[in-house]
This record gives structure tokens, C-alpha cells and sequence, in this order.
């Protein structure tokens, strides 16, 4: 593939220290026109109004409660391509790729950067450009609109980095399952970040259950190359009454990658939900979470769990809005920090006046391995109902060291047995996740992570300079 | 009987409130067992503040507003050396470039700092202060018997010295002499910067600089009175010693300062009390407590808060915005905090510790009631830098009426502080749903040999628990007492002992009506 | 096989063991009986490697290597096994993750290549039945939730897989009922061959009477004050470890008098 063949606009030729965030505004008000002629009008409908008031505000700082561990500005700083003519890329990714977690009878999309290659029709799934042409008023009705249907988003507005997803993303991945229907497979979702230069990838999905509606959807992150991506990613969800979502993602990237990622999502009444973030591979990771609970009797699990070392950075930061009674949440978080990487969590609980009967418990243990690896935790309850049950816990802690002990009697290496409780430590999230095949493959995936495997087969930048050839692709 | 009426009647003594509280309990006792839960959130609503009276006694009050004159001013009157005037300048000038800040979890209403006055001293008719118990305005003696705590030595409580502040000026140090045998010094700051300038120096500041926070700064530059301790090597200190803190004059801030040092191999026990009469407007305390332990000594600080909490509706009350933090700095020293806050509108409050020392030990127990429309954010801050260095932290918040209550703490453990441990555990109590209940910890490892641990829950009180205590024919209100005391148990056993009793009935008259 | 000699240790700068002087030669069994505090458990800590101990002076051989600059799992690959007195509980970790590594880890030491996964499973099999342990057990992580007598026949079981020339147990009667007792017991005595030998670390005679010493030593204050035969054991049994404080004290082991300890006693 040549350099050439990517239409890459850049966003500044030469910024000369201006604040970060204003090379984003003279972008958009250069290159409107072309953005929306690669698009949809849908997308197009609510680009100016989330670029004026991205203007507005610009990027959060550290200032701000909920960005305390990420700088976002520093990350949305330096220069970096975008396709926003919508060259395609020349990649056939079965070919050259494949995912790590193979063989679960799923159907498979690929997305190159935020392009769908659907390999064959797949009932309720759609490129998101293409369904806003095939179905304006289904896509209308929901694209967007998470926002402002969670109360606690609604009343603080998006972040930056969101309002600059919702004005350049171009096109991403829409499912809808309609009433009473189920998918018949896990949805296997495969981004694939590609590109020859620095490269910025605005993506964007859509899930509409309706009522009763059941889906597993597997979401995996990947970079092919070793240039620097910058991704903002927005979910949103919508699950109706009586729904049933298992929403994974796994992230395994490399050190040069940039992730935002922000979930939004509604659950009715009587829906049963998890989400599994799973960061095993990155470079600076933001994943946000807002869940809002506004029908009775539901259930959600969120489960997260990050191995991170070297210099990596990964900050998930969860909001569970109890709006309706007698809902249960169930969030647990496991991180483990080695070398100099930083692993930030905050998860807030929030129970209004309303939501009496609400049952939630927090969890988030950390290892930190280093003196030069940083925890952050910050576990929140903040609740306005008497008749609740709400507890939460957070940990920071080392290898349990009698059981180490006691490893080492019966002959097994202390590096061996650290790698044993380490798995332990996370496997623990990993075991929660509910298909099979996924939790053996990533049992697996976490042992190697942590043998220092994993890199070296998915053409990291800082541990392989020189990566294979693309085209002789990884062993599963 | 209303706030007002009580505020018109001048209560003539200690006895009468406590009397009337009794009556109004025995009143309500007669259908207790009918009332339900609504009733008592309705009633919560109903408490008394005890000691909402006010003092008629000649005060001298500057004029209102902030400038470097005032600053200048309050100096000149307490007779400051320069340096301390360049201090407080300094302060003042950062605190101008500072703003307000607002990440607690509270509505603070605005302050007009033009609009208080930074200087009142109610002893103000002798030209140097009162040198003896008869230079004491009567009614000065008088309001401080009321509130329980005799001036005259022989009436003292055995065994507890005290520094008794009013508005900005110390009233009177009881048994400075005989601790003074043993080299301890307990006085008020003022007199301590006269006689003690050196040790003042050293220290003041060191532990909370006063750009610490906007409300450090501005305590910086205008504090007032406070008192001083310095426990010399290797003494145990024979008495508690105490400070009791008095609101009085109208429109006037109190911005006390105090400063503990405990030298090594030493111990001493402190505590703190503050009252207000009851107004309609709020009324501005930004106090500062700065507490440096040295290698093997022990200090521990109990404070019951009683600050007056501003009436059913949310009117009035003090503003309680208190930066306290002590300085761990000698090997295995320990510092233990203890707080029972009950008083004030609005409470942002967190002592801390910066455990330096290796092998220092730091705890911090609390009981925070909120009720009506008080508003509390309030916790601490541990910093682990030495090894081996240990924490504990044990919050228990209780919400009622329409407020908010939230308990909020940093554990911050650092690079070189191997083997640092700490626990905390923070629970909250609720009563009907009109209040908020929030629990906001943070914590921040650096280090691979460190452990932290942290839980909390959240939950109503105990339905079960009551209906037990009821079947047994204890009352709805007497029950909830027991429960709540039982709940606050652990914090409460921290107290020394006439405290722990004080603190008890502080919370049961605190929760009066909503106990059910 | 084991020769301890001289052996001071101490933990947390306080010394336990003062002067140790041991050998046990291959198919040996030595009961080790004293009161709590003795340094029963210091000295089976010691011999295993824990790192919270620290020997100050003397030395341990393990057929013939120098045990004391070897890390604790080489020690144990090289066939010195411990049944701990309290199996800690691993969660997360299986038996079976477990378990392979360690057999892997020994079979590595005596030059042997690694289990396949077939070949593990059948050994697990085997080696269940003959300490009568559940399958469910070792489906479980490691001694999670097991009960104190699961854990006891776990020790076991991991004894049988691991096939240890020299065995330590660190008071595994303790909190077991007399069934229990007898199948941990009765187990160790099938898995014993005729170079196996065995510390044996007990406050009673009980488990005595299902694995027969060759010989008892008495461990008092750090030090060993009587050695003996099985009859030591007995003795004890009738007339208390008081009788052992009352006796005049041994010679010090090692043959040097120590006043300091004499006036203890």
C-alpha cells in the first residue's frame, strides 16, 4: 500500500501553538462540505450544532472530576490524518488478518477504521452511513439521542471528545434487532485501525434493541500498523423492555494507539445487561461508561479488567444511573499496573430519589507492580433513596505472599507462580463472561499477555520496530 | 416551640433547654409506638439547637470588609511582630488571586467577604486583654458557665484545662501554671507569638502553607485567636487540654488558628468545642489546625462540632470551611483525629495526615449528622511517605430531613513509602428520601508493597432492628437513639470519656424526630 | 539425607531457634513433640525457605547440597515437601493449573521431560484414589473452601503427585477427627518408600500410632533437650511436656552449656 493511495487531510499543515482544540474547529469550518458528502444526511443533520458547542467548550481538563486521570488535550494535540474523503483502503483483512478470538461460530464484520466489510448479509446488522439512506427515520430516531436521554448527560453535555465524534464521524456500524427478535450468532465486530500515516478514526455505533429483542455483540479493537491512531469511538444503546444484551470489548492495540471510546446506553424495564471492557493492549486508553436504568426490574453487569505496563495508560471511568426501582447493578473492575503504566478507575453509582429498592455493588481491585506503575481508584455512591442496598469496595493490594510461598514450596518458580496469581487476580472478570469459547480464548490471551507474548505477535511498535510482513498474518 | 421563640427567650441556664427537650420527649413518648416512619422524617424537621443564645457584653468590632488595612490592622491590635504581619500580607495577597473553590458536593451560598467584619473582641473594655478572672465581663463568665464549661479553675471539670475563645480573643486559659511546671505550654496564639515568638515561626504555616486552599489563605491573613500547645520531650501530658469556641457578635467571621507540638517520646490529648446563637444569616468560621508530631510522640484530637446548624428551613447557620492537618514527622509517631459533627449549615472539613515518619501510624474516626438543610463534605486525607506507615480511616455519615451528607477521602500512598497500609471504612445511615447520602473516596499507589483497602455501604436504618426494639416497648424515638448510637459506636469509644457522653446525647438531640 | 548443624534463626530480629543439631538419614521418620513456641514451626519454615526467616548462624545439607543458598523452590524440586499446618487458599488459581506446574516443575529437576495433558489427567486420577479425595476438590482452586480435613488430604494428595524423598508434617493431625486422621495418615504411609524420610512435627502421641517414628526429639525453647525412641513418645503422652521442663536439662546438643537457657528452664 502506498502513501499516496490515502487521501489523508490533514488537520493543520502547521500549527503554530495555537490551543489544541482550534485545529479541530478550522478543520470542520474548511472541510464541511466534504465531510457530509461522505456521509449520510442523518449524521450530517447534528454535525454543526455538536462543532458550535465543541467550540464553545473545547476539550475538558484535568480541572474537571470526571477527566481528572486523562488529559484529553494532550492526546488531541499532535497532527493526524483523516480520511474524510473516504478513499477506500486496500485491504482484504481476512486475508491479513486474523482476530485473536477465532472460532466462535459468530458472524464476522470487519470495520477498517470506521468502514464496514460485511463478508455476507447479516440479518439487523448495516453499515451506519448506509442505513441512514435505507432507513432515514429509523437511524433519525435514535442517532444521537442517547445524550439526552441519560439525565446525568444530559445535564452536564457531552465531552470534547464526543462532540467531535458526533461532527466528523462519517459512518461506523448500526444493529438494530427488531421486537422479539434474537440474532441467531454472536456478532463479532473486528476494527482494524489501517493507514501509512498518523491517522485520526471517527467511529461511530448504533444498537437498537427493541422490546425483547436478544443480542451478543464482541467488539475488538486492533492496529495493523505501527503509525499513531488517534480513535474516538461512541456507542450508543438503546435496549427496550424486556431486551437482553452481552455487549464485549477488547482492546489490543499498540503503544502509538489513542483511544476514546464512549458508551452511552438506556435500558428499559425487566432487561438483563452486561458489558465486559477487557483493555489487554494499548497505548493511552479513555473508555467512559454511562448507563442509565430508567425501567424497573432490570439487571446490569459491567465488568472491566486491564493489564497494562510499559508506558500504557488506561483510565475507565463508569456512571450507573439508578432513575427507576428495584434495579440491581453489579460492576467489577480489575486492573493490574506494571512498569510505568497508569490504570485509573472511577466508577460512579447513583441512586435518585425514585429508585428506592435499588441494589448496586461496586467493586475495583488493583494490583500496582512497580514504584514506578500509578493506581488510581475511585470507587462513588452517591444516593438520594433511603430504601436501597449499596455497597462498594476498592483495593490496592500486592500478590498474596503466602500463596506464593507456598507455591514456591511445592517446586513451582516465583516468577511462574507470580504469573499464576496474576491470572487468578483478573480471571475472576474473565469468568463472568458468559460465552464459553470467548472466556477459553481469553483465559488464554490474559496467560500470554502476561508471559509478554501477546506483543510480539500483534506487531507492536516498542517491542518489534520491524513487524512481519502483514501479509504472513498471526497464529490464533 | 420555634427557633424564634427560643432565640426571644434568652435562655437564663444550661438547665432549661435540657429540661425542655425532656419534656417535649416525654410529650411524644405517650403515642410513640403509633407513629410511623412518615411522622418522624416530618419531625425531624422539629429539633432544638441548645445553645442558640447570644451574650449581651460590650464587644469591639472593626468595620466590616476586607483590605490590607484591615489585615494591617488586626495585627497592629494584637500587637504582631513584623514578620507575622508579612505573613498575613502574603496570605492576603494570594488569597485576592484565588477563587472560591467548588468541587465539594455543596451549595454554598455566596460570600460577600466585603460584608463581615474580621475582628470582634468582647474583652475589649480592659486595654490589654483580662489578666485575671475579675477583668472577665460577668457576662462573659456567665455564657461560658451556661454552655458548660466554668472558667473557675476549682469549678473545672477534674483534669481538663481549657482556652476559652470568644469571637476573635481568648477569653481565658485555665491551669496554664500548673502545666507550665512541666514545661507544657498551652495559651492562646496570640499570647504565644508574644512570649514564644520562635516556636511560633518555626512552625506556624509548616504544615498547612497558606496556599494550601483559598480558605487556608484567607485564615492566614486575618486569623484571630486560637490557642498554642507545645508538649516538651518526653512528657505526658497530666491533663486534657481544650479549646472551646464561641460565636457571639453579629456579622463577624471567626477565623481561629491553632497550632500543636508534641515533642519526642510525648503524648497529649485535645479537644475541641464549638457553639453559635442562633441568626438568620450565616456566619463565616475558616479555621486552620496545624499539629506536628515528632519521633515516638502521640497526639489525639477530638473535636465536637456543634456549631449553631441554621433553623428547619435552611436559614442561617455557620459555615464551617476548616483546613486541619497534622504532620507525622518523627518515626512511629501517631496521630489520631476524632470528629462528631453535628453543627453548622455547611461543613467542608477534612484533617489530614502526612504520615512522613517511617512506621507512623494515623487515624481518623467521624461521625457526621446532617439534618433539616445542612449540608456536610467532609472526610480525610492520608499520606503515606514513609515506610511502613499505616492508616485507618472509619467515617460514619447519617442523613436526615433534606440534606446532604457526604463523605469524601484521599489515601495517596507514594513512591518510597514500602509496606504503607491503610483501611477505610465508610458507611452511611439514611432516613426518609429527601436526603442525600454520597461517599466519594479517592486513592492514589505508587508503591508495589502497599496495600489499601477501602468499603462503604449505604442503607436505611434497620426496620427489623426497631420493630424488635418496639416489641420490646422501648419507643420509636428511644430506639433509634440506641441504634444510631450503636451504629456510631466505634467513633464514639475513640472520645475521651466526658466527651463520648456529650457526644451521645449531641447525637440523639440531633436526630430527635427522626429517630422511628 | 538432612543434616542440620548448629542452627540459630530468628524472625523479626527475635531469636526461636537456638542451636539445632539434627540428622536424619534416608528412610528415617523423626517425630519432632514440644509445646507451643518450642520452634516446631520455625524449624520446618527454615528448612523449607520461608523468607520471613532468618538463619543467623549454623548450617542445613540436603543430600550433601548446601540447602541454605538454595531458593525454596528449588529445595522443594530438589524433593523436600512440607504439608503446611495451614494450606492457604489460592482463588482463581485451579488444582489442576496448579498442580502441572509443580509436577513439571520436580519432573524438570530430575531431567525428565513435561506431562502431556493426557498423561497429568491420569496421573491426577491415580493419585486421587489413593487419599480418597473428591474429584470435585481438585476441580476447585486451591483449597478454596475446602474444609480444615479437605485441606489435610489435599497436602496429602499433592504429596503423592509430587513423589518428595523427604516430607515434613507440620502438625498435619492438627483439627482433623480420628477418621480423617487415620486416611491422611494411612495415605502418607502407602505413598512411603524405603529411602523416604520424614519430620514428623506433633504436640501428640495420636498421629504416632498410624506412622511409627524411629526416633523422638523433644524441642524446648530452640533447643532439642531429649532425644529418644518411640517410647519417648509415650512418655510424653502419659506424663506431659512439664516433665520434660523438670527434668535436669540435656547437655545443649551441640555440647555447650548455656546458662542463659538453663535459668529458663
Amino acid at each position: 500500500m502506498k502513501a499516496n493511495e490515502i487521501v489523508a487531510t490533514p488537520l493543520s499543515p502547521r500549527r503554530g501553538g495555537g490551543d489544541e482544540a482550534s485545529q479541530y474547529i478550522d478543520l470542520y469550518a474548511s472541510q464541511r462540505e466534504l465531510i457530509c458528502s461522505g456521509s449520510a444526511p442523518v449524521m450530517n443533520a447534528v454535525r454543526d450544532a455538536a462543532m458550535q458547542q465543541f467550540a464553545a467548550q473545547g476539550f475538558p481538563t484535568l480541572k474537571e472530576e470526571r477527566y481528572r486521570y486523562t488529559d484529553v488535550a494532550v492526546a488531541f494535540a499532535p497532527d493526524y490524518g483523516l480520511n474524510l474523503s473516504r478513499v477506500r483502503i486496500p485491504v482484504n483483512p481476512r486475508e491479513v488478518f486474523r482476530c485473536d478470538v477465532p472460532n466462535l461460530s459468530t458472524d464476522l464484520v470487519y470495520l477498517v477504521n470506521d468502514q464496514p466489510l460485511l463478508e455476507k448479509p447479516i440479518p439487523y446488522v448495516s453499515s451506519l452511513r448506509q442505513a441512514c439512506i435505507d432507513h432515514p427515520d429509523i437511524v433519525a430516531k435514535y442517532y444521537n439521542k442517547c445524550a439526552s436521554v441519560i439525565p446525568s448527560l444530559s445535564e452536564k453535555g457531552p465531552g470534547g471528545e464526543v462532540l467531535l465524534n458526533t461532527a466528523f464521524a462519517q459512518d461506523g456500524l448500526f444493529v438494530h434487532v427488531p421486537r422479539g427478535e434474537r440474532m441467531n450468532h454472536p456478532l463479532q465486530v473486528i476494527n482494524i485501525l489501517r493507514s501509512p500515516v498518523d491517522m485520526m478514526v471517527n467511529r461511530r455505533v448504533l444498537i437498537v434493541l427493541e422490546e425483547g429483542a436478544e443480542a451478543t455483540i464482541l467488539l475488538c479493537d486492533h492496529a495493523m500498523d505501527t503509525v499513531s491512531f488517534l480513535t474516538t469511538q461512541v456507542i450508543e444503546v438503546f435496549c427496550a423492555d424486556r431486551s437482553r444484551l452481552d455487549l464485549y470489548e477488547l482492546e489490543e492495540t499498540h503503544t502509538s494507539c489513542r483511544r476514546f471510546s464512549n458508551l452511552q446506553m438506556t435500558v428499559g424495564s425487566d432487561c438483563v445487561v452486561s458489558h465486559n471492557s477487557i483493555t489487554l493492549y494499548n497505548g493511552l486508553t479513555r473508555n467512559t461508561a454511562d448507563v442509565a436504568l430508567t425501567g424497573e426490574r432490570s439487571e446490569i453487569t459491567m465488568n472491566g479488567c486491564v493489564v497494562a505496563d510499559k508506558n500504557q495508560h488506561v483510565d475507565n471511568n463508569t456512571l450507573i444511573d439508578h432513575i427507576a426501582p428495584s434495579c440491581t447493578s453489579r460492576e467489577l473492575y480489575k486492573c493490574v499496573a506494571d512498569d510505568e503504566a497508569v490504570s485509573a478507575f472511577a466508577g460512579r453509582i447513583l441512586v435518585r430519589k425514585d429508585a428506592q429498592k435499588t441494589s448496586s455493588k461496586e467493586t475495583n481491585n488493583n494490583l500496582c507492580a512497580t514504584d514506578t506503575a500509578r493506581i488510581y481508584t475511585q470507587p462513588m455512591l452517591e444516593i438520594y433513596a433511603d430504601d436501597v442496598q449499596c455497597s462498594h469496595g476498592s483495593t490496592v493490594g500486592v500478590l498474596d505472599q503466602q500463596a506464593l510461598f507456598y507455591m514456591q514450596q511445592r517446586g513451582i518458580a516465583e516468577a511462574e507462580a507470580r504469573l499464576l496469581l496474576k491470572n487468578a487476580f483478573v480471571g475472576q472478570v474473565i469468568e463472568q463472561v458468559r460465552l464459553q469459547p470467548l472466556r477459553d480464548r481469553l483465559h488464554h490471551l490474559i496467560d500470554k499477555r502476561f508471559r509478554g507474548e501477546l506483543n510480539k505477535c500483534t506487531g507492536c511498535a516498542l517491542c518489534e520496530p520491524h513487524p512481519q510482513p502483514l501479509s504472513e498474518g498471526r497464529g490464533a | 416551640m420555634s427557633d424564634k421563640d427560643l432565640n426571644k427567650d434568652k435562655l437564663s441556664g444550661p438547665a432549661q433547654p435540657l429540661s425542655e427537650n425532656r419534656n417535649a420527649r416525654e410529650e411524644r413518648d405517650g403515642n410513640a409506638s403509633a407513629e410511623t416512619s412518615n411522622d418522624f422524617v416530618r419531625r425531624i424537621a422539629e429539633q432544638k439547637y441548645q445553645f442558640g443564645f447570644t451574650t449581651d457584653v460590650h464587644t469591639e468590632v472593626i468595620d466590616r470588609g476586607l483590605n490590607e488595612d484591615v489585615v494591617r490592622l488586626i495585627s497592629q491590635k494584637k500587637g504582631e511582630p513584623d514578620w507575622l504581619l508579612q505573613f498575613r500580607l502574603e496570605a492576603f495577597r494570594y488569597w485576592q488571586s484565588q477563587e472560591q473553590p467548588s468541587w465539594g458536593h455543596l451549595r454554598l451560598p455566596d460570600i460577600d467577604y466585603q460584608d463581615i467584619s474580621y475582628y470582634a473582641d468582647p474583652t475589649a473594655r480592659k486595654a490589654d486583654g483580662p489578666k485575671t478572672l475579675d477583668d472577665i465581663d460577668p457576662e462573659v463568665m456567665k455564657t461560658f458557665d451556661k454552655l458548660g464549661i466554668p472558667l473557675e479553675e476549682r469549678l473545672a471539670l477534674s483534669g481538663t484545662a481549657v482556652d476559652a475563645v470568644m469571637d476573635s480573643v481568648s477569653v481565658k486559659t485555665t491551669f496554664k501554671e500548673r502545666l507550665s511546671e512541666r514545661g507544657i505550654i498551652f495559651c492562646s496564639i496570640s499570647e504565644a507569638v508574644r512570649e514564644y515568638p520562635d516556636l511560633v515561626r518555626q512552625y506556624l504555616g509548616s504544615v498547612v502553607p497558606y496556599r494550601d486552599n483559598y480558605f487556608a489563605a484567607l485564615n492566614s491573613a486575618v486569623f484571630s485567636d486560637g490557642s498554642f500547645v507545645y508538649i516538651p520531650k518526653n512528657t505526658r501530658c497530666p491533663m486534657e487540654l481544650s479549646t472551646y469556641f464561641r460565636i457571639n457578635a453579629r456579622n463577624t467571621g471567626q477565623f481561629e488558628r491553632t497550632l500543636i507540638v508534641c515533642d519526642e517520646g510525648s503524648y497529649v490529648s485535645y479537644l475541641e468545642g464549638c457553639t453559635a446563637p442562633m441568626r438568620d444569616e450565616n456566619q463565616l468560621h475558616a479555621a486552620i489546625v496545624e499539629i506536628v508530631v515528632l519521633d515516638n510522640a502521640k497526639v489525639k484530637y477530638s473535636t465536637v462540632q456543634n456549631w449553631y446548624p441554621g433553623d428547619s428551613e435552611g436559614r442561617g447557620g455557620v459555615l464551617n470551611l476548616v483546613t486541619k492537618r497534622g504532620h507525622l514527622r518523627g518515626r512511629n509517631s501517631r496521630l489520631s483525629w476524632t470528629q462528631v459533627e453535628t453543627g453548622s449549615a455547611i461543613t467542608w472539613k477534612y484533617p489530614s495526615c502526612v504520615l512522613s515518619g517511617d512506621g507512623s501510624q494515623a487515624e481518623f474516626y467521624s461521625v457526621a449528622v446532617t439534618n433539616n438543610h445542612q449540608q456536610a463534605d467532609t472526610g480525610t486525607k492520608m499520606i503515606h511517605l514513609g515506610r511502613n506507615t499505616r492508616s485507618t480511616i472509619i467515617s460514619k455519615g447519617i442523613s436526615a430531613g433534606h440534606s446532604e451528607n457526604s463523605y469524601r477521602g484521599l489515601v495517596r500512598v507514594g513512591r518510597h513509602a514500602d509496606g504503607a497500609r491503610n483501611y477505610s471504612s465508610c458507611d452511611s445511615l439514611l432516613f426518609g428520601n429527601l436526603c442525600g447520602a454520597h461517599t466519594f473516596p479517592y486513592m492514589d499507589v505508587q508503591n508495589p508493597t502497599a496495600t489499601a483497602e477501602h468499603e462503604a455501604t449505604t442503607s436505611k436504618i434497620n426496620e427489623d432492628q426497631l420493630l424488635y426494639c418496639n416489641q420490646r416497648g422501648i419507643s420509636t424515638e428511644d430506639a433509634v437513639g440506641l441504634i444510631v448510637n450503636g451504629y456510631a459506636k466505634d467513633v464514639l469509644n475513640k472520645l475521651p470519656m466526658e466527651f463520648a457522653v456529650e457526644a451521645q446525647k449531641l447525637l440523639q438531640v440531633s436526630l430527635e424526630g427522626t429517630v422511628g | 539425607m538432612l543434616e542440620i548443624h548448629n542452627l540459630h534463626a530468628s524472625i523479626a530480629g527475635k531469636e526461636i531457634l537456638r542451636g539445632i543439631d539434627l540428622t536424619i538419614r534416608d528412610g528415617e521418620i523423626h517425630a519432632l513433640m514440644g509445646t507451643n513456641g518450642a520452634g516446631k514451626s520455625t524449624l520446618s519454615n527454615v528448612i523449607v525457605g520461608h523468607p520471613a526467616y532468618e538463619v543467623t548462624e549454623g548450617s542445613i545439607t540436603f543430600n550433601g547440597q548446601d540447602l541454605l543458598q538454595m531458593k525454596t523452590e528449588d529445595r522443594a524440586t530438589a524433593g523436600i515437601f512440607m504439608s503446611f499446618q495451614q494450606p492457604v487458599e489460592i482463588p482463581g488459581v485451579s488444582m489442576q493449573q496448579f498442580m502441572r506446574a509443580a509436577v513439571n516443575a520436580r519432573r524438570k529437576a530430575l531431567g525428565q521431560d513435561e506431562l502431556k495433558a493426557s498423561d497429568f489427567l491420569r496421573l491426577m486420577r491415580e493419585k486421587r484414589k489413593l487419599v480418597e479425595i473428591d474429584s470435585r476438590l481438585v476441580n476447585r482452586s486451591v483449597n478454596e473452601g475446602f474444609s480444615g480435613g479437605e485441606k489435610k488430604r489435599n497436602e496429602i494428595f499433592q504429596m503423592a503427585m509430587l513423589e518428595p524423598t523427604f516430607c515434613i508434617l507440620d502438625e498435619t493431625d492438627s483439627g482433623l477427627d480420628v477418621d480423617a486422621l487415620r486416611i491422611v495418615a494411612e495415605g502418607f504411609n502407602k505413598l512411603r518408600t524405603a529411602e523416604t524420610s520424614a519430620l514428623v512435627i506433633t504436640h501428640y502421641q495420636r498421629l504416632l500410632d498410624y506412622i511409627r517414628p524411629n526416633v523422638v526429639h523433644v524441642l524446648l525453647d530452640g533447643r532439642i533437650v531429649k532425644t529418644g525412641g518411640p517410647e519417648l513418645a509415650q512418655e510424653i503422652e502419659n506424663r506431659g511436656f512439664d516433665w520434660i521442663k523438670s527434668l535436669t536439662p540435656n547437655p545443649s546438643p551441640n555440647g555447650e552449656g548455656n546458662s542463659r537457657s538453663s535459668s529458663l528452664i
